[in-house]
């Protein structure tokens, strides 16, 4: 037990010695940048789609599934990942990560069956999302119920 | 407002890049602390205001995503009253969710996964 936590204390120097002095700066720079690029794709089709006469909550909901569909094709095409490596967070915290959370692990286990692969690995990330996403909604709504 | 959507929903991303970078906090967490964060402050009425402000910029991340299950809840509730707790969440994330798993079914119809 003690050896492992001072190889893994020898290990996480060794990391940091051998990791550049700010990768840090550079990142955020990467994710701000792909992430108001997204954001601002995203703000494109909303106008778009407002345009096309739809209410504002019905074109929202319009631009969310253009976002996914768009992740998904890029995602298929193995893109995204490449787009993933160089941007970061920038492509992990717009819905089009979401959506990439959900596509990837659909292609890569289908080869395990289309229950217990495909679909159930669909939301290995997704899922936690849905979970605690679906509790804190009812921990507002029971808040609400009772203060408004 | 194109140019606010780009620099909030930038920031947002910049915030969760920090939180990969200094507590190398997996992506997947992430997700979770964002949805849950974007719920409460929908709850408060907080994220009205920046989506008001920045558009896609804050529907766009998936604090977004949280938000719209504050919302939805809200307006089930005002409408169907105690039922509507359990009801308004999933109901205004349902485009969002039925969206991911309709394209993922169809990618993993067409897509092989890569050789590694």
């Amino acid at each position: 037990m003690d050896t492992s936590k001072k190889g893994q204390q020898k290990y996480a120097e060794m990391v940091k010695k051998a990791s550049p002095n700010s990768p840090v700066f550079g990142d955020c720079i990467k994710a701000f940048v792909s992430g108001g690029i997204i954001c601002t794709i995203g703000q494109l089709l909303l106008d778009f789609y407002i345009g096309m006469e739809l209410s504002e909550k019905n074109a929202a909901a319009w631009v969310s599934i253009t976002l996914v569909g768009l992740s998904a094709l890029l995602t298929a095409l193995g893109i995204y990942e490449k787009l993933g490596k160089f941007c970061g967070a920038g492509t992990i915290v717009p819905i089009t990560g979401f959506a990439n959370s959900v596509v990837s692990p659909a292609i890569e286990f289908k080869k395990e069956g289309m229950v217990f692969g495909m679909a159930a690995k669909m939301f290995v990330v997704a899922g936690p999302v849905i979970v605690y996403g679906t509790l804190t909604s009812m921990l507002v709504g029971f808040v609400y119920y009772f203060v408004k | 407002m194109l140019i606010k959507a780009f620099v909030v929903g930038g920031l947002i991303c910049v915030i969760g890049q920090l939180l990969i970078d200094k507590t190398k906090m997996m992506s997947a967490r992430i997700l979770v602390l964002y949805v849950c964060i974007g719920c409460i402050l929908g709850g408060l009425g907080i994220y009205q205001k920046l989506e008001e402000f920045a558009g896609a910029g804050a529907t766009v991340p998936l604090t977004g995503f949280g938000f719209r299950l504050a919302e939805g809840v809200k307006q089930e509730i005002d409408k169907i009253g105690f039922l509507g707790i359990f009801m308004g969440g999933i109901k205004a994330a349902s485009a969002g969710i039925t969206a991911a798993v309709f394209f993922a079914f169809l990618a993993a119809l067409f897509a092989e996964p890569k050789e590694k």
